[in-house]
């Protein structure tokens, strides 16, 4: 083989999206089609109560009224929901496994491959791991010793069994399933995902971090997530993402809600790498997100970081709810966007209490053909004495097909407020490169290292055990955009 | 150690060197001097593989044809280009960027990378005994660096990755007479039986400090005049009036 050969067959391995092998395995699935049917089926399968059920029926009684919304960049072909499957479960979990001895060992070696053993002891120590398979929770590890301090931690339909209290005070609190199509779907056909309760005056002692992974065809994931931080205590929680490659677009609508009271801290990180669909645009995730956080209590803080890579098209806001008075919302996210991929991502922050506080920082990057959007908005409410926000949007260009497009949405109304906003455009120039190679580094190097660069004051936001993954992730996600 | 054949390079049609030749052995050091325009940055871009210029003819460095090579490739076989302006990069610490940039050498020839303390040592004495303030490396590269900060980060980075071919494009503008020396002694600590130097510049003022083997008057894109350093001293008197047309 020619040297050039050799490169050329090292590029195409190495750019490959790593995560997009399948699993076989034998699954459960309810009839495609969304239906008082499939719900009710969804509900039985993980035994749910009848409240549960009930909540669930309310808002697909509801879906039945509104439409998707549209106003979104990135337009994609209708999604027909009754051709999708809502349920997914490796037949090996129907009963519940009772340890990680029990689980599938093809589901074991699943997240082997994708790098997080399950097996405890192999853990990066200090980070505790709910992992999501399709549409139920296969493991969570160290619950045992959280439970000893009171956390809880464990996925959503156990807590709805064995904490319904919690569950039936704070669900839907934050997201209401009236709120828009797509998390009253969520409301009426999630399946699962993680719960954290943190009580009073407890600084959980370790990462928190759900592993989320689509496995099967056809079927939409629904997760649903619910992280309450009782008064004075702290959390820091990270959520995975990664998905096979297929040729098909699949559908991930998530709810996510967080309430922090009084004194109360969530960190709240993702490191999106859905598969993005190949160079042609073709497959892909639809990650049309909703996560939002509210301050409920006095100096609470919410603080939301990002790192969006993956997924065909990702429609997010994550935002923060400022009730309390001194509350305190943080949104650090940097989207990237290759070949055809889009993203529409932002977040909203909602003054509402006396000297509330919000910092925003976005860093969007575009490469290849992709469209890149930030769409924010800050809202600052009549009794939102004192409040003050700052809002920072740098945009970086590689090449010159894609699009980076900024749309900030400043609403005051109140005078003892102040509201800043900047925002920047660049490129990356042939002279920074020129330089970077002059020095040694090949092309990918020194864009991986210019991008990161760009991005240091998102990435150091993130837990320090995923930082370096993250950098990397960013340096993979451009491969192929330059030259 | 480099040897340039009848070189010529055009940009968008636009002829700039038009059949150059000049032939540097190991240890020597070239100075190449000329009015504006002549092409001698021109010259330190098709040395060290500028994309977005035709270039045709040969140069042979170590018996291999630089013009098959890209860019990293020549930086990676050992040939160090000190800019005239060297380039901001924000968010990239520089010290990241130096250790960067020398593992990706060392990965080329097969020689272990270093670790983050490894390199701090090492970094540590070269700008010791370069006399170089380490607090420049805890900054983004080059941002907020003043001119002679940018240039000392040059010599910095050429003595740690001690190339065995370093072009020099206008090291010595917009420096003061302090960091002129900085730069110089940098440069005469590196000089050695098998390290080569072509310096470029305007002003006779560098020869006095790195003082050449050989001097060559370059003018519309052609070596017009070669001679040792005393031609430095009488282009200094009398100006490159008599090499334009």
């Amino acid at each position: 083989m020619s040297k050039s050969e050799e490169l050329i067959k090292k590029y195409q391995e190495k750019s490959e999206y790593s995560h997009g092998f399948v699993t076989d395995i034998e699954t459960i699935k309810v009839p495609k089609g969304l239906n008082e049917k499939t719900i009710k089926f969804i509900s039985d399968q993980k035994k749910e109560p009848e409240w549960m059920l009930k909540w669930r029926l309310k808002a697909f009684e509801r879906l039945q009224k509104i439409k998707e919304p549209d106003w979104q960049k990135p337009k994609y072909p209708k999604i027909d929901y009754q051709d999708l499957y809502y349920y997914s479960a490796p037949k090996s979990l129907k009963d519940q496994p009772k340890s990680l001895d029990d689980i599938d060992p093809e589901i074991k070696k699943t997240y082997d491959k994708l790098g997080i053993p399950l097996e405890e002891q192999k853990r990066l120590s200090g980070v505790a791991v709910d992992a999501v398979f399709d549409s139920v929770s296969v493991a969570t590890t160290f619950k045992d010793q959280l439970k000893k301090i009171g956390v809880i931690f464990c996925s959503i339909s156990e807590a709805i069994k064995e904490h319904p209290e919690l569950v039936k005070k704070y669900l839907g609190s934050v997201i209401p399933i009236t709120d828009h199509y797509f998390a009253t779907l969520n409301s009426a056909v999630f399946t699962d995902g993680s719960f954290v309760y943190i009580p009073p005056g407890v600084r959980c002692p370790m990462e928190l971090s759900t592993y989320f992974r689509i496995n099967a065809s056809n079927t939409g994931q629904f997760e649903r997530t619910l992280i309450i931080a009782d008064k004075g205590s702290y959390v820091s929680y990270l959520e995975g993402c990664t998905a096979p490659m297929r040729d098909e677009n699949q559908l991930h609508a998530a709810n996510v809600e967080l309430i922090a009271l009084d004194d109360a801290e969530i960190k709240y990180s993702t490191v999106q790498n859905w598969y993005p669909g190949d160079k042609d645009g073709k497959g892909g995730i639809y990650n049309f997100v909703t996560k939002r956080g509210l301050c409920k209590g006095k100096n609470s803080k919410i603080s939301w970081t990002q790192v969006e890579t993956g997924s065909a098209i990702t429609w997010k806001y994550p935002s923060c709810i400022l009730q309390g008075d001194n509350s305190m919302g943080e949104f650090y996210s940097v989207a990237i966007t290759n070949n055809f991929q889009k993203a529409d991502t932002g977040t909203k922050m909602i003054h509402l209490g006396k000297n509330t506080k919000s910092k925003i920082i976005s860093k969007g990057i575009s490469a290849g053909n992709a469209d890149n959007t930030y769409r924010g908005l800050v809202s600052i409410h009549p009794k939102a004495k004192g409040a003050k926000n700052f809002t920072q949007c740098d945009s970086l260009l590689v090449g010159n097909k894609c699009g980076a497009h900024t749309i900030p949405y400043i609403e005051n109304k109140n005078s003892s407020s102040d509201v800043e906003h900047e925002a920047t455009t660049s490129k990356i120039s042939d002279d920074q490169l020129f330089y970077c190679r002059q020095r040694g580094l090949n092309q990918e190097e020194s864009v991986s290292l210019i991008v990161n660069g760009f991005c240091k004051e998102v990435l150091q936001q993130l837990p320090m055990e995923f930082a370096v993954e993250a950098q990397k992730l960013v340096g993979i996600s451009l491969e192929g955009s330059v030259g | 150690m480099i040897e340039i054949k009848n070189l010529k390079t055009s940009v968008e049609e636009k002829k700039i060197l038009t059949g150059l030749n000049l032939k540097i052995n190991k240890g020597e050091v070239h100075a190449i001097m000329g009015p504006n325009g002549s092409g001698k940055s021109t010259l330190s871009y098709a040395l060290s593989g500028k994309e977005g210029y035709d270039v045709t003819g040969e140069i042979l460095f170590k018996n291999k044809n630089l013009l098959e090579l890209n860019t990293e490739e020549r930086a990676q076989s050992g040939i160090f280009l000190a800019f005239q302006y060297p380039i901001e990069i924000p968010g990239v610490f520089t010290n990241n960027f130096l250790r960067t940039s020398l593992n990706s050498i060392r990965k080329s020839k097969n020689q272990k990378e270093l670790n983050a303390i490894d390199f701090l040592k090492l970094v540590k004495e070269k700008s010791k005994s370069l006399k170089i303030n380490q607090e420049m490396l805890s900054r983004p590269l080059n941002v907020g660096f003043s001119g002679g900060e940018k240039k000392r980060n040059e010599i910095l980075q050429m003595a740690l990755i001690e190339p065995e071919f370093v072009i020099m494009d206008e090291t010595d503008s917009g420096l003061d007479i302090d960091a002129l020396k900085i730069v110089s002694n940098g440069v005469n600590a590196l000089r050695n039986s098998e390290r080569s130097f072509l310096i470029i510049t305007h002003y006779q003022r560098l020869l006095n400090y790195i003082k050449p083997d050989f001097v060559h008057v370059l003018s519309n894109g052609k070596i017009v005049e070669s001679g040792d350093w005393k031609l430095a001293l009488e282009l200094e008197n009398d100006g490159y009036g008599k090499y334009l047309n």
